[in-house]
């Protein structure tokens, strides 16, 4: 009955909103329209209407998938420091990081589908029902660590944010488990997923034991810019309320990760070139161009800049700690990751391919709109997950028995709905 | 365990034929073979009975879109059989007709896009190993080209095969007479295989493949040349519907210079066991620990 009447309440806080508030959502909603109607054709006339063929078989869904498994790992980098050192001004937004890491796996199961051939055939994967080739096939992996991550991350956050509705504390001997280990297991989602191309020993690009590591540097660099983004945007729009202190310390482990990022590409870099064997051709491909082709090449030196410039920026304290400069580098981070992880990991990879053909791959304007249309879908989860957390933390949206009582979550401002 | 698979299975299948045939049927105006195929199982998962019922299937389904009565095989694999495949370098003048032997002989896709098991590449005289100065799209007006050799790769059908082990859903695998094959109806259509295999063995069927009627070759292997449909991957199968019955792979019949071999590599009187024995022989990128069955050699 409790459980009903929360529902309830629930739906209508979602439903119920300022003009802004059903501006954003009709927005979203209209890109995801648009997205949906390009799938659609995609499903009736088949991957033909992608620029993806023979020779590039994986392209920007597969990449946009990489780069969103990152963001969703990167939830652990504002777990550690809250549970494992109570560095408290973390701690207030370690929910609304675990509710963005689940919107961002909810987002890579959908560009895996966008990417599958067969969706219909989709039960052939379930385990008992289908068959799912566990342990043998990485992506059989893949499919097990991520929906677990999935559920780790919504349980959490929901048992929480439930809790905190009907005035209670949370069970910490339930809860700490379950975030101690959702912090091996984001370490686990981005391991798995490197390895997908790392075992490959057909693709020479993908077959460094660096990727990994690299994956993971990538991935605690724009998890976070991600984060640091969009909580700000919810402090202003939602009365969240987050100190500064937490967003900079945020940053300066940004500043961290982003060097290890470069020094293992760094590293990376060294070996193909210096060895300079035929399996430099990816790089070359990537960085310069090859034989006359250099599609990606603007696009690989945009990013390294863009890097590049982050990194100084939330190395140095003086810009890390102004807003301007570290929206600014947060921003170039996002973009910068996005490029390097996406058609700078997986289509190089392919090229030149296993009988040393170059086929040019760059999206066409189907898979953009397919793929706007996933990340339009997984803002709009992400919204809506905050649309009633926020107000829970807050102390606005509670048990009817505690409504008028004084709220006992001082960390956020008491605002008048 | 098989019977409790087996249960397991029938459950699923009659709760999701309720559900789905409430949704599905009526709001796609599905037909009753649609859902059959949408709920046909693995094919190492079916009973004799079940592989009967979807032969017959096919074989209505194929006779309503082609208009032609085809004949499928399921022919299981010879026991002391493991196929190998020859092919001598020094003869090959790079003139494609395996690669449309094949096409014709397999039902592929002919255009939009066209789909090839056989890839022949021109390389310079004095390199064969590196690859990525291979030449694809070589197009004189005739053929050998002085300063070059040409070297056709397909399938390997390695021992140790990438593609199978990536699979997550087991659609792909050895047989045991050693030939990679496909269950078309299983594949989800992920292409890791394709990005697993080193020889381009494999290609996808992007869109639903276009075979104009009168050029579709009826006698097909349920795991081989049967046409395939959109969005699932293919390849080549040593003529699964050919060595079975006793014929050599229509690449074999086609090469006008004899460069390609095949037999059976148990059988120590075999001409592909004369020609490892006697002829110096290589496997294409041996360094990755595949295993092929299918050897170049130099018979000058």
């Amino acid at each position: 009955m409790e459980a009903w009447d929360f529902f309830k309440k629930t739906l209508r806080m979602v439903v119920v909103g300022s003009k802004w508030y059903y501006l954003w959502c009709a927005f979203l909603l209209t890109i995801i329209g648009v997205g949906i109607a390009f799938y659609a054709t995609q499903l009736d006339t088949g991957l033909i209407v992608t620029n993806m063929r023979d020779q590039v078989s994986w392209g920007l869904y597969i990449g946009n998938f990489t780069y969103l498994v990152g963001v969703a790992a990167a939830a652990v980098l504002l777990v550690i420091p809250a549970y494992i050192y109570h560095f408290n001004p973390i701690k207030e937004i370690v929910v609304l990081g675990e509710l963005l890491a689940a919107s961002a796996i909810i987002m890579c199961l959908m560009f895996v589908v966008a990417d599958l051939g067969r969706p219909d055939r989709f039960w052939h994967i379930i385990p008992f029902v289908g068959i799912l080739s566990f342990p043998k096939s990485l992506l059989a992996w893949d499919v097990v660590v991520l929906n677990g991550y999935l559920i780790l991350n919504t349980v959490v956050p929901i048992y929480i944010l439930v809790k905190t509705y009907f005035g209670k504390e949370p069970n910490k001997k339930f809860v700490l488990p379950l975030v101690l280990l959702s912090i091996p297991w984001a370490v686990g989602i981005h391991t798995v997923t490197a390895f997908l191309y790392n075992g490959l020993a057909a693709r020479p690009f993908w077959n460094a034991s660096i990727l990994a590591p690299r994956f993971l540097a990538s991935a605690f660099c724009s998890g976070p810019a991600m984060a640091m983004l969009l909580f700000q945007i919810l402090r202003k729009t939602a009365g969240m309320k987050i100190k500064n202190a937490a967003l900079f310390k945020i940053a300066e482990l940004m500043a961290y990760a982003m060097f290890l990022n470069l020094f293992l590409l760094g590293a990376e870099l060294f070996k193909e070139y210096y060895s300079a064997t035929v399996h430099l051709a990816p790089m070359e491909y990537l960085f310069q161009g090859l034989n006359g082709h250099h599609p990606l090449v603007p696009w690989i030196w945009t990013a390294m800049g863009l890097n590049v410039t982050a990194f100084f920026i939330f190395l140095i304290p003086k810009t890390r700690e102004n807003l301007v400069t570290l929206n600014m580098g947060s921003l170039f981070i996002i973009l910068g990751v996005w490029i390097e992880k996406g058609l700078g990991l997986i289509v190089p990879g392919f090229i030149p391919d296993p009988l040393g053909e170059i086929y040019d791959y760059l999206p066409n304007s189907h898979e953009v709109a397919v793929s706007l249309g996933i990340w339009a879908l997984g803002l709009l989860i992400f919204t809506l997950f905050m649309r009633v957390a926020i107000p829970i933390q807050r102390g606005d949206f509670s048990h009817s028995k505690y409504e008028h009582g004084v709220t006992g979550h001082s960390q956020y401002e008491r605002i008048k709905p | 365990m098989g019977d409790k698979l087996q249960t397991r299975r029938d459950f699923f299948k009659l709760m999701s034929m309720g559900a789905l045939a409430g949704i599905t049927l009526s709001g796609l105006g599905c037909t009753q073979a649609d859902m059959e195929e949408f709920l046909q199982r693995h094919f190492h998962e079916m009973t004799e009975e079940e592989k009967k019922q979807v032969i017959q299937r096919l074989e209505e389904k194929y006779l309503k879109k082609y208009g032609k009565k085809f004949e499928i095989s399921t022919q299981p694999a010879d026991t002391d059989v493991l196929w190998g495949y020859g092919l001598d370098i020094a003869r090959c003048i790079g003139c494609r007709r395996c690669v449309y032997g094949c096409v014709a002989e397999n039902n592929q896709s002919r255009k939009s896009p066209q789909l090839q098991w056989i890839r022949v590449v021109r390389q310079e005289k004095g390199s064969m190993i590196n690859l990525e100065d291979a030449e694809h799209y070589y197009n004189p007006a005739t053929v050998p080209e002085p300063g070059f050799q040409y070297t056709p790769v397909q399938c390997q059908h390695c021992e140790n095969p990438p593609c199978v082990r990536v699979c997550p859903v087991k659609a792909t695998w050895k047989e045991p007479d050693g030939i990679v094959v496909v269950d078309y109806n299983w594949c989800i259509g992920c292409r890791y295989c394709m990005a697993a295999c080193p020889y381009k063995g494999r290609v996808f069927n992007w869109s639903e493949p276009h075979i104009p009627p009168e050029e579709l070759n009826t006698k097909v292997h349920y795991l081989g040349n049967r046409p395939r449909m959109k969005n699932v991957v293919e390849k080549c199968t040593f003529c699964v519907q050919r060595v079975r019955q006793g014929r050599y792979p229509a690449c074999v019949e086609a090469c006008p210079t004899g460069t390609r071999k095949f037999g059976n590599l148990l059988d120590p009187n075999s001409e592909i066991r004369y020609l490892i024995e006697n002829k110096r022989t290589l496997r294409l990128k041996e360094d990755l620990n595949t295993e092929p069955k299918f050897y170049y050699f130099f018979s000058a």
